[in-house]
C-alpha cells in the first residue's frame, strides 16, 4: 500500500511536470540528464537452506539500495534474484540463467567463496561483471577481469587490528592460539603468524584447540606462564568467548586480538566482563558516528525490524558501487560497465572509503574495534 | 607451571572418571552398551545450569535437580530402549547399542531445540572461591570434583563388592536366567543400575559446568567417547580402572599440551591407550577373560 502510494505520487508529479513545463524546457532538461538508464541486475544468494540467514541479509540490503536508487530516477534497476541454496551446482545454474535467459548486465553474488569459484568463471567467460559481497577466500578476483568483490578479506582486516594494538600497547612478544579444525580460523591464524613475523614480534607459543572444546585451561596455563604482551587468537565467537572467560579467570589479563570470527556481539554475551580489551577489525561497524551509516541503519531497521549486519551493509554498498558505475558507463553495456567498475575509486559508502585495486580486489581501511564497557567501540 | 598443569589435569581426569564410572556400571557390569550416557550427562549439566542461573538456588539444589532429571531419563531409557529388546529370541546383543545410539541422537537434538547450539554460561559464586598455595591458585571446585569422584568410586566399589544388592547385580550380569531362577528380580536390578548410572552422569554434568563455566549441547558426545575409551583402557567393569583410566587420560592430555604440542593432544593420549592395551589387552584392572561371562 505504502509503495503504491509512493509510485502514485511520483507518477502524479511527472504528469504535473509535463503539463506545466513548456516543451522547450523539457528538451533542455533532457539534454544533460538524458533518459534514465534501465538495466537488469542479477542477484545470486542463499534464499533457502542452512545459510539462508546470510541470503536474507544480503537481499534485504540490495533491495533497500534498489528502492533508493530507483526513487532518484536516473538509473532504473530491475532486480532478478536467484537462489543458490549454498550449493555450487545451483549457483552455476543460476548464473547461466541470469546471463543467457535474463540477459542481465551484471551479477551481484553469489554468497559463498566456493560458489563464486564456479559462477565466477562462467560470468567471466560470458563477459558479465560479477561482484561478490561476502566472498573472502583467496584468489576470488584472480578468476578473471570481470570478477570483483567488495568484501574485505581477513588477510587485510587482521593486519589492521594487530598493527594498531602493537603500536598502542608496545607489544613485543606474543602467543598465538587458534582452532585447528576449521578452514576459516586456520587461515586467520596463518595471517596472524605472517603479520607477527613481519612486525618482528617474538612468538612465544603457538597453541591449538578444536571446535566445541570445553576446557582450554591447559593451553592458557602454558601461555600465561610465558608472560606474553598479547594473545592473537583465531577463533569463532562460540569458542572465543569461552577462551576469554577462562583466560581472564586464571589471571591472563593481556590484550587479545581476534579475527573476524570474534567479531560478534555474541562474544560479549558469552564472556560478559571477560570480553573487555578484545580487539577486532571489521569492515562494518553499525554504531559508527557517520551520518551515512546512521541513515542506513535507521532505514534498514524501519524496513526489516532489525539492525543490518555486515552482510547487509556489504550488499548495500555493492549495489551502489554497481549503479554508480552504470552511471559512469552511461549505458547498460556489460563491457563498458566492467571498465567503469574497475575504475571505481574512493567510493564513500556505509563501510567507509572504498576503491578497487588493479586486481579488482578491495582497498579500504577497516574499523578497528575494542570491547569497552560491554560493547564494541572504536579503538584508537 | 608444573603444579598448575597438574591441577588442571587432575580436575579434567576426575570428570572423565565420573563419566567413565557411569559407563562402567552399565557397559562393563551389565554388558549393555549405553551410547546415550553422554547425552544424559549433557542434560544433567543443562538442568543444573538452569536451576543455578534462572532460579538462583544454591548448588545442592542444582545437584538434586540434575540427579532427579537424569535418573528419570535413565528410567525411561531402560523402559523404552533396553527392556523391549532384552531376552527377545533372535535379538542381537548389538540391538541395544543401536537403540541407545538412537536415544542419544534424539536427546542431542532435543537439547539443540530447547537450549540452542551455542555455549551457555554456568555461573556460580562457588566457582570463584579459591585459595593460593605458594604460586598456584587452587579452586574449591577442583577439590570438590576430585573428592566427589573418589567418593563415587569408593561407594560403587563397596556396593558392588560388599552388599547383597551388589551381589545380585553381579549375578545378573553373570547370567540373567540363572540369577532370575535364584530369586533375583533381574528387571529391577537392571533398571536400578541404569538409573544409578544416569544419576551419576547428572552429577558429572553439573561438575563440568562448575569447572569450565560453559556448557553446550555437544559436550555429551566428546565426553561420552572419552568415557568409553577409559573403561576399555581401565578394564571392563572395573571401578578402580575407570578412576585410574580417567586420571591418566586427563593428565596425559594436559601434559601433552603443556610440554608438547596442543595439536596432538587427543592423538597422543589415545596412542598411549592403544600401547597399554597392546601390552595388557584386558585393560589396566581387567581380570576375567571375556569367555567366562558369556
Amino acid at each position: 500500500m505504502k509503495r503504491n502510494g509512493r509510485v502514485f505520487a511520483i507518477v502524479a508529479c511527472a504528469l504535473f511536470a509535463f503539463v506545466f513545463m513548456g516543451a522547450e524546457k523539457a528538451k533542455k532538461a533532457a539534454k544533460p540528464k538524458g533518459e534514465p538508464i534501465r538495466a537488469k541486475i542479477g542477484v545470486i544468494s542463499i534464499i533457502t537452506g542452512a545459510g539462508a540467514g546470510y541470503g536474507e541479509a544480503i537481499t534485504n540490503g540490495i533491495k533497500l539500495a534498489r528502492d533508493e536508487v530507483n526513487a532518484k530516477g536516473d538509473v532504473l534497476i530491475d532486480l532478478k534474484i536467484e537462489d543458490s541454496s549454498g550449493k555450487q551446482e545451483q549457483a552455476l545454474a543460476a548464473a547461466q540463467k541470469l546471463i543467457n535467459s535474463e540477459k542481465v548486465v551484471a551479477i551481484i553474488g553469489p554468497t559463498l567463496s566456493n560458489e563464486m569459484m564456479v559462477a565466477g568463471p562462467e560470468a567471466n567467460a560470458s563477459g558479465v561483471p560479477i561482484m561478490g559481497t561476502s566472498t573472502t577466500a583467496k584468489g576470488i578476483t584472480q578468476i578473471g577481469k570481470f570478477v570483483f568483490r567488495n568484501s574485505l578479506p581477513e588477510s587485510q582486516a587482521i593486519p589492521a587490528s594487530i598493527g594498531k594494538a602493537v603500536k598502542k600497547y608496545n607489544i613485543r612478544k606474543v602467543a598465538l592460539l587458534y582452532g585447528n579444525d576449521d578452514v576459516f580460523t586456520k587461515s586467520g591464524f596463518d595471517t596472524m603468524k605472517e603479520v607477527a613475523e613481519k612486525l618482528k614480534l617474538k612468538i612465544l607459543a603457538i597453541e591449538e584447540f578444536q571446535k566445541g572444546q570445553a576446557d582450554y585451561k591447559a593451553q592458557l596455563t602454558k601461555i600465561a606462564s610465558l608472560k606474553p604482551d598479547a594473545v592473537f587468537c583465531s577463533a569463532l565467537y562460540n569458542e572465543g568467548g569461552v577462551i576469554l572467560a577462562q583466560a581472564r579467570k586464571m589471571g591472563l589479563k593481556v590484550p587479545f586480538v581476534g579475527g573476524n570470527g570474534f567479531n560478534s556481539p555474541k562474544v560479549i554475551e558469552i564472556a560478559k566482563g571477560a570480553a573487555e580489551g578484545l580487539i577486532v577489525a571489521t569492515p562494518w561497524f553499525a554504531d559508527k558516528n557517520d551520518p551515512k551509516v546512521k541513515a542506513f541503519v535507521a532505514k534498514y531497521e524501519k524496513a526489516y525490524g532489525k539492525k543490518p549486519d555486515q552482510f547487509a551493509a556489504q550488499a548495500y554498498d555493492a549495489f551502489y558501487i554497481m549503479t554508480n558505475a552504470l552511471k559512469a558507463a552511461g549505458t547498460a553495456d556489460r563491457a563498458k560497465l566492467r571498465d567503469a567498475l574497475a575504475a571505481t575509486r574512493n567510493f564513500h559508502g556505509v563501510l567507509g572509503k572504498f576503491s578497487f585495486d588493479a586486481e579488482r580486489d578491495v582497498v579500504m581501511t577497516p574499523n578497528v574495534l575494542i570491547v569497552k564497557g560491554g560493547k564494541f567501540t572504536i579503538f584508537n | 607451571m608444573f603444579l598448575e598443569q597438574m591441577i588442571n589435569g587432575i580436575t579434567l581426569g576426575s570428570i572423565y572418571a565420573i563419566v567413565a564410572l557411569g559407563y562402567t556400571l552399565v557397559f562393563g557390569v551389565l554388558d549393555i552398551i549405553n551410547m546415550a550416557h553422554g547425552e544424559i550427562f549433557m542434560f544433567g549439566a543443562f538442568v543444573g545450569m538452569l536451576i543455578v542461573s534462572k532460579t538462583g538456588a544454591p548448588l545442592p539444589v542444582a545437584f538434586l535437580g540434575a540427579i532427579a532429571v537424569t535418573a528419570a531419563m535413565g528410567l525411561l531409557l531402560e523402559r523404552f530402549a533396553l527392556r523391549p529388546l532384552r531376552g527377545r529370541p533372535g535379538a542381537s546383543h548389538l540391538a541395544s547399542l543401536i537403540s541407545t545410539i538412537g536415544v542419544s541422537i534424539l536427546l542431542e537434538n532435543v537439547a539443540h531445540k530447547i537450549f540452542g547450539a551455542g555455549n551457555h554460561i554456568f555461573e556460580t559464586t562457588f566457582a570463584d572461591i579459591g585459595f593460593r598455595v605458594g604460586p598456584v591458585t587452587i579452586y574449591l571446585v577442583q577439590v570438590v570434583i576430585l573428592l566427589i569422584s573418589l567418593l563415587l568410586m569408593a561407594g560403587l566399589a563397596l556396593w558392588l563388592g560388599r552388599t547383597r544388592s551388589g551381589k545380585a547385580l553381579r549375578a545378573t550380569a553373570e547370567n540373567l536366567e540363572t540369577a532370575g531362577l535364584l530369586g533375583v528380580d533381574t528387571n529391577r536390578m537392571i533398571t536400578a543400575t541404569v538409573v544409578i548410572a544416569s544419576a551419576m552422569g547428572g552429577i558429572a554434568g553439573v561438575l563440568v559446568g562448575m569447572a569450565f563455566n560453559y556448557i553446550n549441547n555437544q559436550i555429551g558426545l566428546s565426553m561420552g567417547l572419552k568415557g568409553l575409551a577409559i573403561i576399555i583402557f581401565g578394564g571392563m567393569g572395573s571401578v578402580y580402572g575407570a578412576m585410574a583410566g580417567g586420571l591418566i587420560l586427563g593428565l596425559s592430555e594436559t601434559f601433552v599440551v603443556a610440554y608438547g604440542s596442543s595439536g596432538y593432544r587427543d592423538a597422543i593420549a589415545f596412542i598411549a591407550i592403544i600401547v597399554i592395551l597392546l601390552i595388557k589387552p584386558q585393560g589396566l584392572f581387567g581380570q576375567a577373560p571375556a569367555e567366562a561371562r558369556r
